[in-house]
């Protein structure tokens, strides 16, 4: 009987032929991230009482809700994290102004390569599997054991294997695909599994929509999200690897626990209404929804394909009176790159307020939180009540490009109203 | 082990940004628990009292892996959750921490707010006091039993290490 590519790695990661779902592994971990949002595993890591991190090179740390610190308590919950990889030489401390949001640091560092397994203390460490890897996110405590043993216990999960036939029209992107995926499912539509991204529209994908497409998973319930490496995954990887990998693909018998095949090639524009991401309708039937602010950034969608996107439509326009742009690239590297290449300048002269790299509004820590009944458009992933604000506050998730047209319209808006 | 409490019951899909709301996310932890599930009920924490019980419907907890969801529950006192299932991260989480938390798929229908309710954690028989429903939550896999007993995953994994487990 074949296997999915989740099998084959957990497979491999705890010494096994085969896996079958719902078995129970204790799998070897390549590489586990601890943000400042996982700042308490370090006291767990102290309760546990192991005498050092199991390896110094495995562990990343690496602060990015909120950098810069925003208040007392978050400056000393990263001085611990400093000072942690300082007393423990932990090779791999990222300090902000080097780094940015831990999930993009990960993949654009080649800090995770296709076939590893990587853990985090942050949901969205399904990111991962954009590049081919199995990755989980957990809670510190989980994220303490690993750091102490090197080793996590793992469910098995089922697969459901996602087929996206045809090409994605123009204006139509990676997020538009996993909204109406979760839109489709629901938001606990694939709890416990592994969402296996696959056929024409994901090849086509660039490394930054399949990054968007796996970092929501988790918005299904997802255990992970992965796409089968390909030629795409192979250039990205081997960019960034400075050890070999293994990249794994399903076999054709492989078991699903279901199958869903969408034709895609007349998909339009999604956004998800408050207060759940699995609350997707095409924009064309948003209706008249005024907008405060706009918010271009987060894990899900603030890579330099992101911000080009956005800056494309916002070229020679400006944001709407009534609306604030918040534009945030997801690391260092996509600052520069998107200030090298102009989109920047574009977005500045547009008047957008351009932020350093962090996670910014979307976990509703800074950087843009909501006043009383007010209304954002983010390219982020969660639009759950109080999110980004106070509980009368609504967040609305979408594409970049919707973003970018909502920004300049001041309402929710399809891209080729501002083409 | 035996707990009675009072019943506070919650619908389907209580995220986690409900249950500790970002905004608390770096106070001390006995701040955020006195803000805990906020997000569904701002008057939660004036009402309930420790010792009561949560009683919910499917995917409780879905979200974020913010620790502080179960945490800041078990740091108000509530003695036990019942919901027709949880998200992944938060069963582990909860599991972890040694917050009780069972699984019933009845719960949500048969139990009232504020009735009072026998929860008999060793063998999953829930009893509703005040109504007389009989319900038995599903058992846990042997694995995650075993991780039960130990008291978490902390003492689990100074066992593996060959250390005594710190008390409760």
């Amino acid at each position: 009987m074949g296997m999915t590519i989740t099998e084959k790695i957990l497979a491999a990661h705890s010494d096994k032929e085969t896996v079958e779902p719902g078995e129970f592994i204790d799998a070897r971990v390549d590489r586990l991230m601890v943000h400042d949002g996982g700042w308490s595993t370090l006291g767990v890591f102290e309760q546990i009482g192991a005498d050092r991190v199991w390896d110094r090179d495995r562990l990343v740390l690496c602060p990015d809700h909120s950098i810069p610190p925003n208040n007392i308590s978050s400056a000393n919950q990263i001085k611990d994290e400093r000072d942690f990889a300082r007393k423990h030489k932990i090779t791999h401390f990222i300090e902000m102004g080097r780094g940015g949001i831990a999930h993009a640091v990960m993949v654009e560092e080649g800090l995770i390569l296709p076939g590893e397994l990587g853990i985090a203390t942050d949901s969205h460490t399904c990111t991962y599997g954009g590049v081919g890897a199995f990755s989980a996110g957990t809670g510190s405590t989980d994220a303490a054991a690993v750091m102490a043993l090197g080793t996590i216990w793992l469910k098995v999960p089922p697969s459901i294997k996602f087929v996206y036939h045809g090409r994605l029209p123009d204006g139509v992107y990676g997020k538009d695909l996993i909204l109406y995926t979760i839109g489709q499912i629901g938001v606990d539509g694939a709890r416990y599994q592994a969402m296996e991204f696959t056929g024409e529209a994901i090849t086509a994908l660039p490394m930054s929509g399949r990054f968007t497409m796996a970092n929501m998973a988790i918005e299904a319930g997802a255990k992970n999200g992965i796409v089968p490496p390909d030629a795409t995954t192979i250039g990205y990887a081997n960019a960034r690897a400075d050890r070999s990998f293994t990249p794994y693909q399903s076999d054709p018998d492989a078991r699903y626990a279901a199958v869903y095949e969408w034709d895609v090639s007349k998909l339009r524009p999604q956004v998800a209404f408050p207060f759940s991401p699995g609350n997707v309708r095409p924009i064309d039937d948003a209706g008249e929804v005024t907008i405060d602010q706009a918010f271009l950034g987060s894990c899900t969608n603030g890579w330099v394909d992101d911000l080009r996107v956005a800056a494309n439509l916002l070229k020679g326009k400006k944001v709407n009176p009534n609306v604030r742009l918040l534009v945030i690239p997801a690391t260092q590297k996509v600052y520069g790159e998107a200030m090298r290449e102009g989109l920047l300048d574009i977005l500045l002269e547009a008047g957008g307020a351009i932020c350093t790299p962090n996670c910014g509004p979307c976990p509703g820590r800074h950087m843009g939180i909501l006043g009383d009944n007010e209304r954002c458009i983010s390219t982020s992933n969660r639009n759950f009540v109080g999110r980004m604000g106070p509980r009368s506050s609504e967040v609305y998730l979408a594409s970049p490009a919707v973003v970018a047209a909502s920004a300049i319209k001041g309402r929710l808006a399809s891209p080729e109203e501002v083409i | 082990m035996v707990i009675t409490g009072k019943v506070w019951k919650f619908g389907d899909n209580i995220d986690t940004d409900r249950i500790a709301p970002g905004q608390y996310s770096t106070e001390a932890t006995e701040v955020q628990a006195q803000h805990c599930l906020e997000g569904a009920d701002p008057d939660f924490t004036k009402k309930a009292k420790p010792g009561d019980i949560i009683v919910a419907g499917k995917n409780f907890g879905c979200g974020s892996s913010r620790e502080r969801a179960p945490q800041c529950i078990k740091d108000f006192g509530i003695s036990a959750i019942v919901a027709s299932y949880y998200s992944r991260i938060f069963t582990r989480s909860s599991i972890n921490i040694g917050l009780p938390i069972l699984e019933c798929a009845d719960a949500a229908e048969k139990i009232n707010e504020g009735d009072t309710v026998e929860i008999d954690l060793d063998s999953g028989v829930i009893k509703d006091l005040t109504n007389g429903e009989v319900l038995m939550a599903s058992q846990f896999p042997p694995f995650l039993q075993s991780l039960i007993q130990a008291g978490g995953l902390v003492n689990y994994t100074r066992k593996k290490l060959g250390k005594e487990p710190l008390a409760k």
